[in-house]
């Protein structure tokens, strides 16, 4: 099955669209490029190629990780499957 | 892949070696634009390298200026000199400082003369150079005579994946051959500045660092008037993805593989502590940061895009690459090395990291980049804050 999702580091919960786009409801393959596994996962939105999915439910005030670093915090619950972004998370710097 | 030794440059009077063979006319000053391009348009085979400032500048700004003007006509991708400024005593001392080199420079300003018959001196002194360095060929020199600068752009996710990953494979695997490496992009490390730290090859590397970052957050926090989200990151950025500040810190940060920056340079400061890899404090703005690299001597930059940054140098060719496919499939005039198979797998790091060597080998021994072709000179000062 063709990489759907690239994720960094086993500990993040956010990964990477790498196809034009995924769809709603639609099954994903997801690389872990940390340790050349794979899990799959079911999207709710439509997310467009370069876009994150969150890979867990995302509760307000949770850290967001990506290259097993903190990028910044939820500041909207997100579900698993669903698109994350400026609308769900913001910096904490600046 | 086995790495060539060697690449065709242009040996300089000061034993360093140039990838490109230009004759620069050089303003010292805003007002002397149009003379310097009048010289240009004259004399063929020459560049005005036009900017915005040089009046009135003090401090450390003004040091700023005079390193950036020495700095890029000692580069040695730089055969020949013209500097023309309103005044002498300015024009001299930039003179003086590139003449240290052993190239050919020579001074005119224009106070008393004016603009047209400062335009006929200098224009057959131009003539003379360029035909001089005309006859310059290129000669076998030995890889670490590359100084490489980078420097990514109009960042998205693809770029932390894959496209500047394959810069940091790239460093990798020169790094041990003897090149001189240089990354910078002062604010862009905000989120990852604690990692970044870590990765000083000594305790005064890393606390020079650590200083150098405070005090870029301290003018940011004193200048913002909103949290930056208009600017860091850019609508382009978030267009492609990225989401925070952090995020783009930590996707710029894999520009460097797993190298160690042996010293922290000033803005275009040039490094003088031998090969290795340098942190330079520097805006993370394109044009401002490879002007501030080229004017400290590096001679290829390498340049990673996600959405499409199409930035160029007047004098340090500016080679792209990029990971995402609609960028390649959209713009792909402005790509230079296409790793976006990474993304689906079809490609893994180490492959395009050889495919950028190749690429970059390529433009060393004189193949133009898309941004050469494309006619990008962006020439850019940086000011650190107003004149008297």
């Amino acid at each position: 099955m063709a990489t759907d999702i690239i994720i960094h580091d086993k500990k993040d919960n956010v990964g990477v669209v790498v196809i034009e786009k995924i769809t709603p409801k639609q099954d994903c393959s997801c690389w872990i490029m940390e340790d050349d596994s794979t899990v799959n996962i079911q999207s709710l939105d439509e997310i467009p190629l370069g876009h994150k999915i969150a890979m867990t439910d995302l509760n307000e005030g949770d850290t967001i990780l990506k290259y097993g670093h903190d990028i910044g915090k939820v500041v909207k619950s997100t579900k698993k499957g669903e698109h994350v972004h400026v609308h769900n998370v913001k910096t904490k710097k600046w | 892949m086995e790495i060539p030794k060697s690449f065709l440059g242009y040996k300089r009077e000061n034993g360093r070696a140039g990838t490109r063979n230009h004759v620069i006319i050089l303003p010292v000053d805003d007002i002397s634009n149009a003379c310097a391009e009048a010289v240009a348009n004259n004399i063929k085979g020459t560049i005005a390298l036009p900017h915005s400032y040089g009046r009135l500048q003090f401090g450390a700004d003004l040091e700023l200026h005079f390193r950036t003007m020495i700095g890029t006509g000692c580069n040695p991708n730089v055969a020949a000199v013209i500097v023309i400024g309103i005044e002498p005593k300015w024009t001299k001392k930039i003179v003086d400082g590139i003449a240290k080199t052993g190239k050919p420079v020579e001074g005119f300003h224009i106070e008393r003369t004016g603009d047209i018959g400062t335009t006929m001196k200098a224009s057959k002194k131009a003539q003379e150079f360029v035909m001089w360095a005309s006859e310059k060929q290129r000669e076998e020199c030995p890889l670490s005579d590359l100084w490489i600068s980078v420097k990514c752009g109009e960042s998205d996710t693809t770029s932390g994946l894959a496209a500047n990953p394959t810069v940091g494979n790239l460093m990798d695997k020169l790094e041990p051959l003897g090149v001189h490496l240089c990354f910078g992009e002062t604010s862009e490390l905000t989120g990852a500045e604690k990692v970044c730290a870590t990765r000083g090859a000594t305790k005064e590397a890393s606390e020079k660092f650590m200083n150098t970052w405070n005090n870029y957050n301290d003018f940011i926090l004193k200048e913002a008037t909103d949290d930056l989200s208009e600017s860091q990151p850019t609508a382009g950025n978030i267009a492609g993805g990225l989401t925070t500040i952090e995020e783009k810190a930590f996707g710029n940060f894999q520009k460097i593989g797993n190298c160690k920056f042996i010293d922290v340079l000033e803005p275009a400061e040039e490094p003088s502590k031998g090969k290795g890899l340098y942190f330079m404090d520097t805006s993370s703005a394109a044009a401002e940061c490879v002007t501030l690299q080229a004017a400290a001597g590096f001679n290829i930059h390498l340049f990673p895009t996600g959405q499409g940054n199409i930035v160029g140098n007047p004098i340090e060719p500016v080679v792209k690459l990029t990971a995402n496919p609609l960028t390649v499939k959209g713009m792909g005039e402005h790509i230079d090395c296409d790793v976006s198979k990474i993304l689906t797998r079809e490609m893994n790091m180490s492959q395009a990291g050889d495919e950028l060597i190749k690429t970059t080998l390529r433009v060393a021994n004189g193949r133009l980049t898309c941004a050469e072709a494309l006619g990008h000179k962006e020439f850019v000062m940086t000011k650190l804050y107003r004149s008297a």
